[in-house]
């Protein structure tokens, strides 16, 4: 085996739990990720909180990003954070984006969740952020 | 080989099926971490009973819903089953999305799957570098088969041939003509073909047409790539499409081919290992090593020519590197 010419690409998982089919946004940020050099496991619609958590651990991801429209995020991000912690994959950040307000925002970064986005966010405040809080930097 | 040393203790994690330590495995081969060097030697005894089913074949042909569906069957028949599942990468960002997992299904927490998703990373020949090490560290892992879907690929991917023992070709009806079937390439690594999206017009053409491509092929006594019509819609034919890998499967067997397929990418796999090898050894090395200075120089001025060149430093190479051992 040679050695490394350039850093090896940053890992992320891009996921949407709950039942909304909104997943839009999920692919507008997927494919900004992808332009920024990252390769993003697209897991696609209607995950659960377990599904979420087995892919990451397979995929050996570096990121976890989560959408959601449903308004279930209180409920569903909490349990992928304590799933996470549960299978000893607790490190890898996990940021998140939809329509969640303020509020129930500064909770969910008091749960663990590392960055939200909502509507508006550009996509290049999206991609510094990830790659600031991804697990092994590049 | 030294006489029995202690596994390193990846290895061991491996052998006790531990989920973690294989995804982290797979990421250190997938960037040529040499420190995984030891485990990859310390597993290979323990491989060589999984299957490793490559399905290939062109962009958007239904690979994914195929493997999603052969991955259901062999779970109710109890087999185990890992999935490798590359995209590509971006020629210009590097980054890539790899969206095969969103057709797989499975049920929740179950231990008999293990899918991974892996970015061509610029390697040619519809799969990745690090695909071969991956397959084999899901064989080590007890894994009764693995897929191994491609890239979709283009006339020449035929790198998949080098990792499975049996490789799918999943066409659709109306490709092309049956002239197609003549060109050179994908046609020739398949053992046997699947014709997907079976539901379609046209199905029963493109069928024929291979059938036709099968039969003018020159090998008597030899394995006659099988033909069969799927639907990844309704399911239909998919059992026939395992029979017909089991089949290709069992003829190895039969016929000695398994040993013949296993050298012929031995010696391939070890090829690639030197080459890596030499390769890294001489990369950099021209432009650095002040010894050098004075040929390219004289190349530069055109006193003497690359070829010559490449003799000389090649010469001067193998005499200071022999090679490590015989």
């Amino acid at each position: 085996m040679t050695r490394a010419v350039k850093p090896p690409p940053i890992r992320v998982l891009i996921a949407k739990p709950g039942l909304d089919g909104h997943d839009r946004g999920a692919k507008v940020v997927a494919r900004a990720l992808r332009d920024a050099g990252m390769e993003v496991i697209y897991a696609g619609l209607r995950q659960t909180p377990e599904e979420i958590v087995e892919a990451a651990i397979e995929e050996d991801v570096d990121l976890i990003g989560l959408s959601i429209l449903s308004g279930a995020h209180m409920a569903l991000f909490p349990k992928v954070l304590k799933l996470l912690k549960l299978r000893k994959a607790g490190n890898i950040p996990v940021f998140a984006g939809g329509i969640i307000p303020d509020e129930d925002a500064r909770a969910l970064k008091r749960h663990g969740i590392k960055a939200i986005f909502g509507p508006g966010t550009s996509l290049e405040e999206i991609v510094t952020t990830a790659k600031g809080i991804a697990r092994r930097s590049s | 080989m030294r006489p029995r040393s202690p596994l390193p203790p990846a290895a061991r994690a491996i052998l006790r099926r531990d989920r973690g330590a294989l995804a982290r495995l797979i990421t250190q081969v997938e960037r040529r971490d040499p420190a995984v060097v030891p485990t990859l030697k310390a597993l290979y005894p323990r491989t060589g009973s999984a299957r490793i089913i490559g399905i290939t074949g062109p962009l958007g042909v239904g690979k994914s819903s195929l493997v999603n569906l052969l991955l259901a069957q062999l779970r109710a028949s109890g087999k185990t089953v890992g999935v490798i599942g590359v995209d590509p990468s971006s020629p210009f960002s590097g980054g890539s999305v790899l969206g095969d997992r969103i057709r797989l299904e499975r049920k929740a927490g179950d231990p008999g799957v293990f899918i991974r998703s892996m970015a061509s990373r610029g390697h040619a020949g519809g799969v990745a570098a690090a695909t071969l090490q991956a397959a084999r560290l899901l064989d080590a892992f007890g894994m009764d088969v693995v897929l191994v879907e491609t890239v979709g690929s283009g006339q020449v991917d035929v790198a998949i041939r080098d990792i499975a023992s049996t490789s799918v070709v999943v066409l659709v009806p109306h490709l092309g003509d049956e002239v197609q079937t003549l060109k050179a390439g994908l046609f020739e690594i398949a053992d046997v073909f699947c014709i997907n999206k079976g539901d379609l017009p046209g199905a029963d053409l493109a069928a024929k047409d291979l059938r036709e491509y099968v039969s003018l092929a020159n090998n008597a006594g030899r394995w006659k790539p099988e033909i069969v019509v799927t639907s990844a819609r309704d399911g239909s034919g998919v059992p026939e499409l395992w029979q017909a890998i089991e089949r290709h499967e069992a003829y190895l067997d039969r016929d000695g081919g398994r040993l013949a397929g296993d050298r012929r990418r031995a010696s391939r796999e070890i090829e690639e290992l030197v080459l890596d090898r030499v390769a890294g050894d001489l990369r950099g090395a021209l432009e650095n090593e002040p010894k050098h200075a004075a040929l390219l120089e004289r190349v530069a001025r055109r006193e003497v020519d690359p070829h010559t060149a490449s003799e000389i430093v090649s010469r001067t190479r193998v005499r200071r590197r022999p090679p490590r051992s015989r």
